[in-house]
């Protein structure tokens, strides 16, 4: 305090500037309450918002998959619960080294390891990934006491499907298996995004892919109050989930069963249908493979047998392979041919064992001919020369036209996906099939050789069944369906799949009722009648062989000398009884020889089953050597084409 | 028992009544809040709070009966052990968190950092104090150079936020003694210029949350998670708050360093834009009635102290709720009086007990 003044001025210095100091504490405080009132006032609604979404999380709730049952009530699909090992690798202190510590403790083998790398790579870090699916008690105890060590691992009930007939009819029912990208965008275009959040799995085949919307059912949700680590705190609110719909199907386990046997394991399919109806009563195609392998992802080493066996076991011959249909087609080129006026059944033809047409010569297999042929005569006997004259007199248009009606190089519909188009040769078909304009010409020779089946045409056994059934109905034409009704198990409400004819077609009773009796002489008296012997029902049924490959001039076809591959496929279409049918249907063995060798013995036991009960022995018979029933022998003397 | 009596009014005799009765408000809001931030977590660090409040209280009590002078005496001292500590620090210190700010005594550790707010505005103030009436150029530069030491050691740790209160509460001594505005004005321009040049020096994750502040969504998981979460606090209490212990982002730990740093956040969530302006009336009253014990104050070192104390107080609570808020960067700077931790609240205690002391001393010196 030297100088009282200077003293004073420091005084009155300081005290300006504690006086600035202080009004410059009071704006800025005024700067935080406007941050506080912009905050908590004015953007108070964003905020709690952002605060309510931060705090609650909707969990789906799966739905209970719907249950699929055969006509009779036999449970072909179902669920049921076990316990998963799952891991969240998010939560984990290391992937590896948790699953290295869980393999001490509960059995995982290396196609687990597999396994869960696979799906790893699908998922989100934070979704819980199985490592282990079925745990039996033991493991789930072991896990429960070593639980503490495995932070981001816990044990789910969780619901698998399960298939308990395994491979019976697995074609039809198909399977479901983990949801993919291309599913994932399915469901988007769908609008289902929503009710699949908490869905792992979908159809992929057969049944379980068509109906998928149907027998998934709506996901319930769960409000859960989470904390900033994701954990569940409590729930707020819970909508129950929908169970998805039960499928009853049309199917007969046991027809079906009976049917596959029937195969021995040999490769073909089997289409039975009930023509009054529509409903597929057994649909075969063999071999098969146990749609349970899917479930919870294939394994790998499964995965590779099935797919890369040669049978193809995952082919859904019935719909998707397409064969020549052989003299299964006379039938039908002869009502083509009443209906169309182009023949009288009582119109006869003298067969000399051979048709001229050009400079060609397209054989009958019967050397010498069949003398004279009459349209019975022509489907009981097989003539060959009888069906390459109609045709050249129908013409390829008429033809095409005819069978088209029937149903045939068109899609069925049936409700199951994957079903080929098959192949109705006409002009228009080669226009738009091929590039080269030589290719694209129809030479009328061809038409011939599509008179008895062979040439260009290919068909499913699902599509000649169903052009049969349309036959033997009077031209009733209904959609061919596996499913005969949708049961809501939650209200019990039934709906029925159609059974309405969708279309007719204009055929006259008494050319259906003429060829009806044909092909029952077929069975009685024709290429039929030795796997039909004893029969105590009359069914009506043609036999047909599709050559797999042609024989070149002055060549005898002699089965046994060729290799299995390279056998003719053994056809047979039939319906019974003659004269109010139950039942139609189309087999295909492929490289079985003649149809009256291998596919007329299975239609036999079909048969036997469906009319009178009787469960067969064993798988059907070959019998032996069936002369008549040939595929086309084309003696080509200047090699134009062959196919 | 009169020996007892006259013991515990000698105690309390230099206690300032507005001034504890803010601090009380204040340490009150503070238990409410940490055991509100604490208690979903299974257990609740009250009882450790207030053994901390009774500890820096009695400290307070001590330091509000030392004398002024006595104090000056200590401004030397503890000021060069600070330095040293600090030194210290730098060679041997502990890392914690990526940061060398502790030094380990062996069976505790200690943060010379903190010594280092009070002892500061100690130092310069018993400078001023010495060099009074005679202030010169050459005066600021040696104040200005006091300053920096410390600053540079504890920015080096690196420590953001206590390198800004210790330099704000020198920088407040200089202002207060008289600092030519021309040279605050320089001093400003100087440090703009320099600005590109810091940001060069700043660690990676200082120059983060400078960034995130300017748009805490480009990071939103990262480093802007933190501010994004807190405003969402603030913004959701709304003007009467979500109730005691009713915070979602709170009791969900959605808020990090709920009962530390981001306090506030927890407080504002359940009490609301009411509870805000309590809170800010509360340090309205502490800095007024801090500034008003300067102005009163009757020599250069306790105005200067005084003043530079209660300045400091200032810049925690605003510069906590500012960067809560998400106006200002993230800087470790508890809420004065209501974060959870025992060191920060003995090192605020000092200051208040110094405050004390400046204003029950003043009549004893005109005397």
């Amino acid at each position: 305090m030297s100088d009282f003044y200077q003293n004073e001025q420091d005084i009155d210095r300081f005290r300006n500037r504690t006086l600035l100091a202080g009004v410059l504490v009071l704006l800025c405080f005024l700067v935080l309450f406007a941050r506080f009132v912009y905050l908590q006032i004015l953007q108070y609604d964003y905020y709690t918002t952002r605060a309510e979404s931060n705090r609650i999380s909707l969990v789906p709730i799966m739905p209970n998959r719907g249950n699929i049952i055969d006509r009779n009530g036999v449970v072909l699909a179902r669920n049921y619960s076990a316990f998963t090992l799952e891991i969240t690798p998010a939560k984990t202190m290391g992937l590896e080294e948790t699953i290295d510590g869980l393999a001490e403790i509960v059995e995982i083998e290396l196609k687990d390891r597999r396994r869960f790398k696979r799906l790893l790579e699908e998922s989100k870090n934070f979704e819980s990934i199985p490592i282990r699916t079925r745990l039996s008690d033991e493991e789930v105890a072991r896990f429960a006491a070593h639980r503490y060590r495995f932070p981001g691992v816990e044990i789910k009930a969780r619901l698998f499907r399960q298939y308990p007939e395994n491979t019976l009819a697995a074609h039809a029912i198909g399977y479901i298996s983990r949801i993919n990208t291309k599913d994932k965008e399915n469901i988007e275009t769908d609008g289902q995004a929503a009710n699949y959040k908490g869905t792992e799995q979908i159809g992929k085949v057969g049944l379980e892919a068509h109906y998928e919307y149907e027998l998934h059912g709506t996901a319930g949700y769960e409000q859960v109050e989470v904390d900033a680590g994701g954990r569940a705190v409590r729930i707020l609110s819970q909508t129950a989930p929908t169970p998805g719909n039960n499928l009853q199907l049309t199917l007969d386990a046991t027809l079906q069963r009976v049917a596959e046997q029937a195969f021995g394991g040999r490769r073909g399919s089997l289409t039975a249908i009930d023509p009054n109806t529509g409903a597929v009563l057994a649909l075969v195609s063999s071999p098969a493979f146990d749609p349970n392998l899917f479930v919870d992802g294939i394994r790998f080493d499964d995965w590779d047998e099935l797919n890369n066996h040669a049978d193809k076991p995952l082919l859904n011959r019935a719909i998707y392979s397409t064969y020549p249909p052989g003299s299964t087609f006379k039938p039908l080129m002869a009502l083509g041919a009443l209906t169309t006026g182009k023949r009288t059944a009582a119109q006869t033809i003298a067969d000399p064992g051979y048709f001229n047409f050009g400079n060609r010569r397209f054989m009958d297999d019967k050397v010498g001919g069949h003398g004279m042929v009459d349209m019975n005569k022509s489907i009981v006997v097989s003539c060959n020369t009888y069906y390459y004259m109609l045709a050249n007199d129908m013409g390829i248009d008429t033809i095409a036209r005819f069978m088209g009606d029937l149903g045939l190089g068109r899609k069925t519909e049936i409700d199951i996906p994957g079903e080929a188009t098959g192949i109705l040769p006409s002009p228009e078909w080669k226009q738009r099939r091929f590039k080269r304009p030589e290719q694209r010409k129809w030479y009328s020779g061809e038409t011939i050789s599509v008179g008895i089946g062979q040439g260009y045409n290919a068909y499913s056994t699902l599509q000649m069944a169903h052009a049969l059934s349309n036959v033997v109905s009077y031209g009733r034409v209904f959609r061919p369906h596996l499913v005969h009704s949708i049961t809501n198990p939650t209200t019990g409400e039934v709906r029925l799949v159609e059974a309405q004819p969708i279309r007719q077609i204009a055929l006259k009773p008494e050319h259906v009722d003429f060829i009806k009796r044909a092909m029952a002489g077929v069975v009685k008296e024709g290429t039929g009648s030795r796997a039909f012997a004893g029969a105590p029902y009359e069914s009506g049924g043609k036999t047909g062989t599709a050559q797999v490959f042609s024989l070149k001039s002055g060549q005898k076809y002699v089965a046994g000398a060729l290799k299995e591959k390279l056998r003719d496929h053994s056809w047979y279409v039939a319906f019974a009884p003659v004269d109010q049918p139950k039942i139609v249907l189309a087999v295909m063995v492929e490289n079985g020889g003649f149809g009256a060798q291998s596919a007329a013995p299975i239609a036999r036991q079909v048969f036997d089953y469906y009319l009178t009960g009787k469960v067969p022995g064993g798988p059907a018979p070959e019998t032996e050597n069936v002369e008549g029933d040939a595929g086309a022998v084309i003696e080509e003397e200047d090699g134009h084409e062959g196919h | 028992m009169k020996a007892i009596k006259r013991l515990l009014l000698n105690l309390f005799s230099h206690l300032d009544l507005p001034l504890l009765a803010i601090v009380l408000a204040l340490m009150g809001i503070g238990l409410l809040t940490v055991y509100s931030a604490t208690s979903s977590d299974g257990f609740d660090k009250l009882d450790k709070q207030i053994i901390n409040m009774a500890v820096s209280f009695v400290v307070m009590l001590a330091v509000a009966r030392t004398p002024p002078q006595t104090l000056m005496r200590f401004a030397v001292p503890l000021y060069v052990t600070g330095v040293v500590l600090l030194v210290g620090v730098a060679l041997f210190g502990v890392v914690v968190n990526g940061s060398r700010r502790w030094l380990s005594l062996g069976f505790t550790r200690i943060q010379p950092s903190e010594l280092m707010k009070i002892a500061m505005p100690l130092m310069l103030a018993w400078y001023f104090h010495k060099y009074e009436s005679a202030l010169k150029a050459r005066h600021f530069l040696i104040a200005s150079a006091i300053l920096m030491i410390p600053i540079l050691l504890v920015l080096k740790q690196p420590d953001l936020g206590t390198s800004l209160l210790i330099g704000a509460s020198g920088f407040f001594v200089i202002f207060l003694a008289g600092l030519p505005w021309k040279v605050i004005i320089g001093m400003g321009a100087a440090a703009g210029a320099a600005l590109p040049f810091a940001w060069t020096m700043l660690h990676d994750y200082q120059r983060r949350r400078v960034l995130t502040l300017l748009d805490p969504t480009s990071d939103p998981l990262g480093a802007g998670y933190h501010i994004i979460q807190s405003t969402i606090a603030i913004g959701s209490g709304g003007g009467l708050g979500k109730g005691w212990l009713n915070g979602t982002q709170t009791h969900l730990e959605f808020i990090p360093e709920k009962h530390t740093d981001f306090i506030f956040a927890v407080f504002s969530e359940e009490w609301g834009l009411l509870g805000n302006g309590i809170l800010l009336v509360l340090f309205t009253l502490l800095i007024g009635r801090g500034l008003a014990i300067a102005a009163a104050a009757p020599t250069l070192f306790s105005r200067l102290l005084a003043g530079a104390l209660t300045l400091v107080f200032f810049i925690y609570a605003f510069v906590n709720m500012g960067m809560v808020s998400g106006i200002l960067p993230v800087v470790g700077v508890p809420l004065p009086f209501v974060s959870y931790g025992g060191t920060a609240l003995v090192t605020l205690m000092v200051g208040i007990g110094v405050l004390m002391s400046i204003h029950t001393h003043r009549m004893l010196v005109k005397k």
